[in-house]
């Protein structure tokens, strides 16, 4: 689960990281008011979408007066932002982060991520902060500076001066930088974040003092932990996922939309994935990938071929089920059910294996019903090639 | 031998009285699975399936001689439950539970520094040798006695994969699923090492998927370390980038993360490759063929 910038630097406000004043704002009559709150000369407006990228599309803006502000925001609110990450249609925003505009002296990048090589927390640190992170790391790769964390012993004070030390925070920023890091570190763990970039990390002035601010802040959080994590889950904008997405994984299904017309509902990730890599190799175009998992009930799959075909692409559907956990007669049921109530008109290619596999293909012969069925996943995913081309 | 469990594996199952592992439990059982107990907290001195059930695995380990657990306990609990089996000794330690939180694995993962206990999984379809023992949730029916070794990350393409050899006349001699997390507890190298160790497998196959460094890796291990063939596939040809693919693992988030890249990898390093996820089974009997290994 991803957050905005607004609840990440809240978040991280709660953790004592020095984040600049701001305030969020839904109207800009709500953005002006927030401006004159914070005070301060000069403001920035910034889009509140998950995806990054806003600075470059136009969704950060530095304003001088109250009444920019509240033009900015205006201009902003409402509008469908495209990014690099956003695809074609864009993020709607629905609101702005005010914050008072930093003298940036230099801009630093500061991750922590789950490494899968070592299985731990580590930290990934730049002086080339404000950049793209990949970028850096292809072009220069001895500017990325890693440190491994311990998971028994936890982040010690050392690791973080060497961290600083290599990216070049000394004197006074130093202790600023160990605060910091662990603060973050702190956060990773308590929250259950899979990941927290924080880009740029700066060194702003204020007046004669240095100090060490998070101007923009990126948090992904573990899905499987939000049950202990009800804090997050509340931060939680429905607004910026997919509505199929959403609706689907409330019926305990996995799915994700993708640009062709054969539909797919298969049990478990991998043998979906193999599953619409056997239709591609056959020619044809997947129109999503779906995961019913284990246990599913004939509800489920009811529910799977009602969200399947809400997609007005698909011209057939490809059931592959090999049943471990789940039984090939509640898939058969499954399929009844869900050809009586949705009343479906596109071809189903049903390849049925594994537990109970005798029953659901007598269930599926006596149903009177027009299933088209495979014996493998081969033949399935040409049988469904071949039907999608006429 | 057969790698990690065989005929003389003693097993329970914690989480024992649950739906699942009771189902589970009889179907290991059936085909030769010497289960010899379980473990529910509060329910210990009952008896479940004709087997006595115990509050703590330390007290099931004590009475029974368990080496090996299958463990269903859910997620929430699962990673406290792999470490009390792993402090009372076990083993063999699997575990079937989808949605471990990843912070749990990490410190499961440090608990384990020093010793000496197998984890397999989680969100694995768990271990087979065929006819004689089973800890996990696989449809055992399809798994027959044979020469080939089978790792996996992925459950329901392990069945796949098994149920085409098994048209080819191709049976397996141990079957393990690593599980489908970005953490897991066993990796392939660990795996490929067993078998390479394994006189009853002689040739391997490894499925992998999108996502993290862990097939190419083991490729390289294979090409530097062992004598035995190597098949292997990856999934996920047709994944968009940046979309988590069903499982936590399973993301490109860089060009080394794709199933091309990673098949590339693995061809390079001198392993065969099915390209098709329908050819696992005859890309094995061709390189079974080729290497003069008879089926």
């Amino acid at each position: 689960m991803n957050i905005h910038e607004y609840q990440a630097k809240e978040l991280l406000k709660s953790y004592g990281v020095p984040t600049p004043i701001g305030g969020v704002a839904y109207s800009d009559a709500q953005a002006a008011q927030v401006a004159e709150e914070i005070g301060g000369e000069r403001w920035v407006v910034k889009a509140q979408i998950h995806a990054g990228g806003r600075g470059k599309a136009g969704g950060v803006k530095v304003v001088d007066t109250i009444e920019a502000v509240r033009k900015t925001t205006d201009s902003l609110i409402g509008t469908h932002l495209v990014t690099h990450q956003t695809g074609p249609e864009g993020s709607v925003v629905q609101r702005v982060w005010i914050e008072q505009a930093s003298q940036i002296k230099k801009e630093y990048y500061l991750g922590l991520v789950i490494d899968r090589g070592t299985q731990r927390i580590t930290i990934i640190a730049s002086s080339e902060g404000g950049m793209d992170i990949e970028e850096v790391a292809k072009a220069t790769p001895e500017k990325i500076i890693k440190e491994v964390v311990d998971p028994a012993i936890g982040l010690r004070d050392f690791q973080c001066r060497k961290v600083a030390t290599a990216i070049g925070l000394k004197g006074k920023l130093m202790p600023q930088a160990v605060k910091l890091i662990k603060s973050l570190y702190r956060c990773l763990r308590d929250r259950d974040a899979l990941q927290a970039e924080i880009n740029p990390l700066a060194v702003v002035t204020l007046g004669e003092e240095e100090k060490l601010m998070v101007l923009d802040a990126k948090f992904n959080f573990d899905d499987n932990a939000l049950y202990r994590q009800k804090a997050i889950t509340e931060m939680r904008d429905l607004a910026e996922e997919d509505p199929k997405e959403v609706e689907a994984s409330g019926h305990g299904l996995n799915y994700i939309a993708l640009d062709g017309n054969i539909g797919c509902i298969v049990n478990g990730a991998g043998l979906a994935m193999a599953s619409l890599d056997a239709i591609t190799l056959h020619g044809g175009r997947p129109a999503n990938f779906l995961d019913v998992g284990g246990g599913a009930s004939p509800e489920k799959v009811t529910n799977a071929c009602r969200i399947v075909l809400e997609d007005p692409n698909v011209k057939a559907i490809l059931v592959n089920i090999f049943a471990g956990i789940n039984r090939c007669d509640w898939i058969a049921l499954g399929l009844i059910q869900a050809c009586n109530a949705l009343q479906i008109k596109v071809p189903l290619i049903v390849r049925l294996a594994g537990t109970n596999v005798e029953e659901g293909r007598k269930i599926l012969a006596e149903s009177g019903l027009k299933f088209i069925t495979a014996e493998n996943l081969d033949a399935a995913a040409a049988k469904a090639v071949a039907i999608v081309k006429g | 031998m057969s790698v990690f469990v065989n005929k003389n594996s003693k097993v329970i199952f914690q989480g024992f009285t649950g739906e699942h592992a009771t189902f589970h439990a009889q179907d290991a059982m059936s085909i030769g699975t010497h289960v010899v107990g379980g473990v529910t907290p509060g329910k210990g001195g009952s008896t479940h399936l004709g087997l006595p059930v115990f509050d703590t695995v330390a007290e099931a380990v004590a009475a029974t001689g368990a080496d090996v657990s299958a463990v269903f306990v859910p997620p929430p609990f699962n990673a406290d439950a792999l470490m009390e089996a792993i402090d009372a000794g076990i083993k063999v330690v699997v575990t079937i539970a989808d949605g471990v939180p990843i912070h749990d694995m990490i410190r499961l993962q440090r608990y384990r520094v020093g010793k000496d206990a197998i984890l397999i999984g989680p969100n694995t379809p768990g271990i087979i040798t065929p006819g004689e023992c089973k800890v996990g949730i696989m449809p055992s029916h399809i798994y027959q006695k044979g020469k080939v070794g089978i790792v996996s990350r992925s459950g329901t393409l392990n069945y796949e994969a098994t149920e085409q050899m098994l048209a080819l006349g191709l049976g397996i001699s141990t079957s393990v699923g690593i599980g489908g997390d970005p953490i897991n507890g066993t990796d392939f190298v660990t795996v490929l090492k067993a078998f390479e160790a394994d006189p009853e497998t002689e040739i391997v196959v490894m499925i992998g998927e999108i996502g993290g460094p862990q097939e190419v890796a083991a490729a390289r291990w294979a090409k530097e370390n062992m004598k035995k063939p190597v098949v292997g596939f990856v999934a996920g040809l047709a994944a968009p980038p940046g979309r988590r693919m069903g499982h936590a693992g399973a993301i490109i988030a860089s060009e080394a993360d794709t199933a091309s890249a990673k098949m590339d990898a693995m061809e390079a390093l001198g392993l065969y490759v099915a390209r098709n996820p329908a050819h696992i089974g005859q890309t094995v009997l061709r390189a079974m063929q080729e290497q003069g290994i008879t089926p």
